[in-house]
C-alpha cells in the first residue's frame, strides 16, 4: 500500500480545517455528528458574510465551486480510491442535473426549501441506477476499456438529452427555479444565501458519507481493488462487486453535483455535459491528488476560482484575453512540478497532525 | 514543498482580493459589456461580434463619443457554455457595473445571460439570437434580428409578389419546431395575399427517401414549393425532385445558409431562393461601404454575425445618446422607442415585444455562392 503510515484507520474528523482530536473511543462517534454539524454552522455563518460583502456574480461562481467539490470527490472514490479509469462522469451530472431540473420546473410548482433536497436526491438516485446499468457489464473490463464504455456512456447521455423535446432538447432548459428568499421578521435570507445553505449541506453530506466511507472496511476493499486486483481476489473480494458498488456511490453524488449545478446556473444545455466537463473533473481528481478526498476540495476550489478571480482581472490588467491558455500552462507546470497533485493521497488533516508533532 | 505551496496560495488569494477592489472610472467613460464565445467550437460567433462592435465604437469615438464621453467595451469570453453566459453576464453587471449589454449570439447561452440582466435591470441586446421565446424573458431583453417566423411572412410575401405564383406546395419537418413553425405561418399569410396551397406534406429530419411525398406534391400541380428545413434534406428533396421531373422553383430559409447545400444538392439546388439576414452583395451603399470598411480593418470578408455585431452596437449607442443622464432605464426606454433606424441590415424598427421589425434579404442559389435577388420589408 502506498498509504501514509500514519493515516488511522478509523479517523473520527471528517472535515476540513477542524482539528483532529486526540479524544478516547466513546467520545469518537459523538464528534462524527459534531464536526459535521459545526462545519455546516461555521460555513453558514461565513455565508452570511459572503452575502453581505460580495456580488452577485462572486456568489454564482461559489456556487459553481460546490457543484464542483461534489462533483470531483464523487469522481476521486472512482478514479482515485478504486485505480478505475472514468472518463464519462459530466453524463451523471447531467442526469441528476436534468432531473432535478425537470422536476423544480415541470413537475413541482412553487417548490418549497426542503423539496429541493428531494429533487437532487431523486437527481442522484436517476444517476444511481444509471451508473449501475453502465457499471455492471462494463466494470469487468479493466483500463483503457472501461474509460472507453465511460466516455461512449457520457456521449449517449449528451445525444440522449439532445434529442428530448420534453427537457428542451438542444436549445436547452431555462427558467430553472432557486429556493424561494425567507423572511424572519426583520433578517431575510436571500434566495443566493437559501442556495447556498443547500449546497453546502450537499457538499458536507458528500464528504461525511465518502470519508467515513474510505476509512471503513469497505474503503480497504476499494484500495486493495486498486493496489492489486489478483492479490484481492485471492484475499476473497469480490473485485466485480466492489467496483460496481464504487460506480454507482459515485454516480449517486455525480448526479447530487448535476442538481446543485442546475439550481445555481438556473439553465441547462446538453452541451455542457459534453466530453470537456468529464475531463474537467479529471483535471480536479488528478491536480488534488488521487485518492485524496480534501485534495479534491481544494483542487475544485482552484479550479473554479483561478480562471475566474485570478485570470479574469489579469486578462483587464494586460488587455489581451490569455485566460484559457494561462489556465491550461498552470496546469501543465503544476503537473510537472507536483505530479502527484496538491495533497498525493493525504489528506488536509494529515498535515496538521505532522506540524504538530 | 507543502509549506511553499501555502505562501503561493496566500499570494493567489492576495492578488483574488485585490481584484474585487478593482474598479473602473465611469466618470470619462460609457461602459458596455459584451458576451460571447471567443473559444471553442463557435468561437467566430463571438470573435466577429466584437470585431464588429469595436468597429462602431471606434467611429463613434472618432466622433467625440457619447455626451463627450468616450465608449469602451469590455468582452467576456464564454467558451460557449450557458453556465458562463450567465457568470459573465453577472461580472459585467456586478463588477465592471456596464450600462448595458450586447450577446450572446445563440439562443441557449442569451436565454442564460437573460434572467441575470433583467434581474439587474441592465439592457440586454443580442444581435443573432432568433429564438422567440428570448424577449419574453423581461422587457430589459432586446433582439435586432427577426425571429423565426417571420421568414414564413418574407418568404409568402416573395413567392407571391416577386415570383408571382399562384399554387405553392409545403413540405415541412416535422421534427423541428422552428420548420413546423415556419410552414404555419408561410400557410397563413400566403393564403391571405390570395394564393392557394396545392398540398402540405412532412417529413422527418434525418429521412433520406422523400419521393412518395415528392410525388403526391407533384400530383397537385404547384407552381413553388416551400421546405422550410435544414441544408442536409434540402439537398436531397432538391436531387429527388428533379428527378422526378418537377422542376418548379424551391423556396426556403436561413437553416439553407451552408456550404454543404450545393455539396449535397448538386446542380439540383441552383436557381432557388431562400431567406437570410444579409448578403455581401446587396447593391445598398451601406453595405458596400461597411464591407469595403470592414475589409481595410481586419482584412476579411464580414460575415452576417460581424455585420449585426456593428448594427446592434450602433443602435445601443444612438439609444445611449438620447437618454438624459445615461441610466440604464433610460437607455431601456431609448431602446424601445428605436424606429426606423438606418441600420447596414437594414431600417430596424423595434417592435412592443422588442424583437426588430427589420428587412429580410432573399437569395437565389448558385453553386456555392448566393446571388442577392431582393430585400423583403415586412
Amino acid at each position: 500500500m502506498t498509504n501514509d503510515p500514519n493515516k488511522t484507520g478509523h479517523n473520527p474528523v471528517p472535515e476540513v480545517g477542524t482539528k483532529p482530536s486526540a479524544k478516547p473511543a466513546p467520545k469518537r462517534f459523538a464528534m462524527s455528528f459534531v464536526a459535521p454539524v459545526g462545519a455546516f454552522i461555521a460555513l453558514a455563518i461565513v455565508g452570511q458574510l459572503l452575502e453581505a460583502s460580495t456580488n452577485q456574480y462572486v456568489q454564482l461562481v461559489l456556487l459553481f465551486m460546490c457543484a464542483n467539490i461534489i462533483f470531483a470527490t464523487s469522481l476521486n472514490l472512482v478514479n482515485g480510491f478504486t485505480g478505475q479509469f472514468s472518463i464519462g462522469h459530466a453524463g451523471f451530472m447531467a442526469l441528476g442535473a436534468y432531473t432535478s431540473a425537470y422536476l423544480s420546473t415541470a413537475v413541482v410548482q412553487n417548490p418549497s426549501f426542503f423539496d429541493f433536497i428531494w429533487f437532487a436526491i431523486a437527481g442522484g438516485l436517476v444517476a444511481a441506477a444509471a451508473g449501475y446499468v453502465v457499471g455492471l457489464p462494463s466494470l469487468r473490463l479493466r483500463g483503457d476499456y472501461l474509460a472507453i464504455v465511460t466516455l461512449g456512456f457520457g456521449e449517449i447521455i449528451r445525444v440522449i438529452l439532445l434529442n428530448t423535446p420534453a427537457i428542451g432538447g438542444a436549445r436547452g432548459l431555462f427558467g430553472i427555479p432557486r429556493p424561494k428568499e425567507v423572511v424572519l421578521g426583520d433578517f431575510v435570507f436571500t434566495n443566493f444565501y437559501m442556495n447556498y445553505l443547500l449546497a453546502i449541506f450537499w457538499v458536507i453530506l458528500t464528504l461525511v458519507v465518502l470519508w467515513r466511507m474510505v476509512h471503513s472496511v469497505h474503503g480497504r476493499k476499494f484500495l486493495s481493488v486498486r493496489e492489486d486486483e489478483i492479490a484481492a481476489q485471492s484475499m476473497g473480494i469480490n473485485t466485480t462487486q466492489v467496483k460496481v458498488r464504487v460506480f454507482v456511490i459515485s454516480s449517486f453524488f455525480a448526479g447530487i453535483a448535476g442538481a446543485v449545478f442546475a439550481h445555481a446556473a438556473q439553465g441547462l444545455t446538453p452541451a455542457t455535459f459534453g466530453f470537456t466537463k468529464s475531463v474537467d473533473a479529471i483535471i480536479m481528481v488528478v491536480l488534488g491528488g488521487m485518492g485524496s478526498l480534501t485534495g479534491s476540495v481544494m483542487a475544485a476550489a482552484v479550479v473554479t476560482l483561478l480562471p475566474e478571480f485570478v485570470l479574469r482581472p489579469l486578462t483587464d490588467i494586460t488587455g489581451i484575453d490569455l485566460r484559457m491558455v494561462l489556465y491550461s500552462l498552470a496546469l501543465i507546470l503544476f503537473m510537472i512540478l507536483r505530479p502527484s497533485g496538491i495533497l498525493g493521497t493525504r489528506e488536509l488533516p494529515d498535515l496538521w497532525r505532522k506540524n504538530g508533532k | 514543498m507543502i509549506r511553499s505551496f501555502f505562501s503561493r496560495a496566500t499570494l493567489a488569494g492576495l492578488v483574488l482580493i485585490a481584484s474585487f477592489g478593482c474598479t473602473r472610472n465611469h466618470d470619462q467613460e460609457i461602459l458596455i459589456g459584451h458576451l460571447g464565445a471567443m473559444t471553442g467550437s463557435e468561437a467566430t460567433f463571438g470573435l466577429n461580434t466584437q470585431k464588429g462592435i469595436q468597429m462602431a465604437v471606434e467611429e463613434w469615438n472618432a466622433k467625440g463619443g457619447i455626451k463627450g464621453k468616450k465608449i469602451s467595451v469590455k468582452s467576456l469570453d464564454n467558451q460557449g457554455k450557458p453556465e458562463e453566459a450567465a457568470a459573465t453576464a453577472s461580472r459585467l453587471i456586478n463588477q465592471d457595473h456596464v450600462l448595458a449589454i450586447i450577446g450572446d449570439n445563440t439562443s441557449s447561452r442569451a436565454l442564460a445571460a437573460g434572467p441575470i440582466a433583467q434581474q439587474n435591470k441592465i439592457p440586454l441586446i443580442s444581435s443573432t439570437a432568433t429564438a422567440p421565446k428570448l424577449t419574453e424573458v423581461g422587457n430589459y431583453i432586446f433582439r435586432i434580428c427577426f425571429i423565426d417566423p417571420f421568414q414564413g411572412q418574407v418568404m409568402a410575401k416573395f413567392s407571391r409578389e416577386t415570383l408571382k405564383l399562384k399554387r405553392v406546395a409545403i413540405f415541412r419537418d416535422l421534427k423541428s419546431d422552428f420548420s413546423v413553425g415556419i410552414a404555419d405561418i408561410f400557410k397563413a399569410k400566403f393564403k391571405e395575399m390570395g394564393g392557394e396551397i396545392a398540398a402540405d406534406a412532412g417529413y422527418q429530419g434525418g429521412d433520406i427517401d422523400f419521393k412518395a411525398q415528392l410525388t403526391q406534391i407533384k400530383a397537385a400541380k404547384p407552381d413553388g414549393l416551400f421546405i422550410p428545413g435544414f441544408y442536409t434534406e434540402v439537398g436531397l428533396i432538391a436531387r429527388q425532385a428533379r428527378g422526378l421531373g418537377l422542376n418548379i422553383p424551391l423556396l426556403g430559409t436561413d437553416s439553407w445558409d451552408s456550404t454543404k447545400l450545393s455539396e449535397i444538392g448538386g446542380a439540383s439546388i441552383n436557381g432557388s431562393y431562400f431567406s437570410n439576414h444579409y448578403t455581401v452583395e446587396s447593391t445598398d451603399p451601406m453595405v458596400q461601404e461597411f464591407v469595403a470598411k470592414y475589409k481595410a480593418k481586419y482584412n476579411s470578408v464580414p460575415d452576417g454575425v460581424a455585420v449585426m455585431g456593428y448594427d446592434a452596437a450602433n443602435i445601443l449607442f444612438s439609444a445611449i445618446e438620447r437618454t438624459q443622464d445615461l441610466k440604464p432605464d433610460q437607455i431601456r426606454d431609448e431602446l424601445a422607442k428605436t424606429k426606423d433606424f438606418k441600420a447596414v441590415t437594414g431600417k430596424i424598427t423595434i417592435d412592443e415585444k422588442r424583437n426588430a421589425v427589420k428587412p429580410a434579404v432573399v437569395v437565389k442559389v448558385d453553386g456555392t455562392s448566393n446571388r442577392y435577388v431582393t430585400t423583403v420589408s415586412p
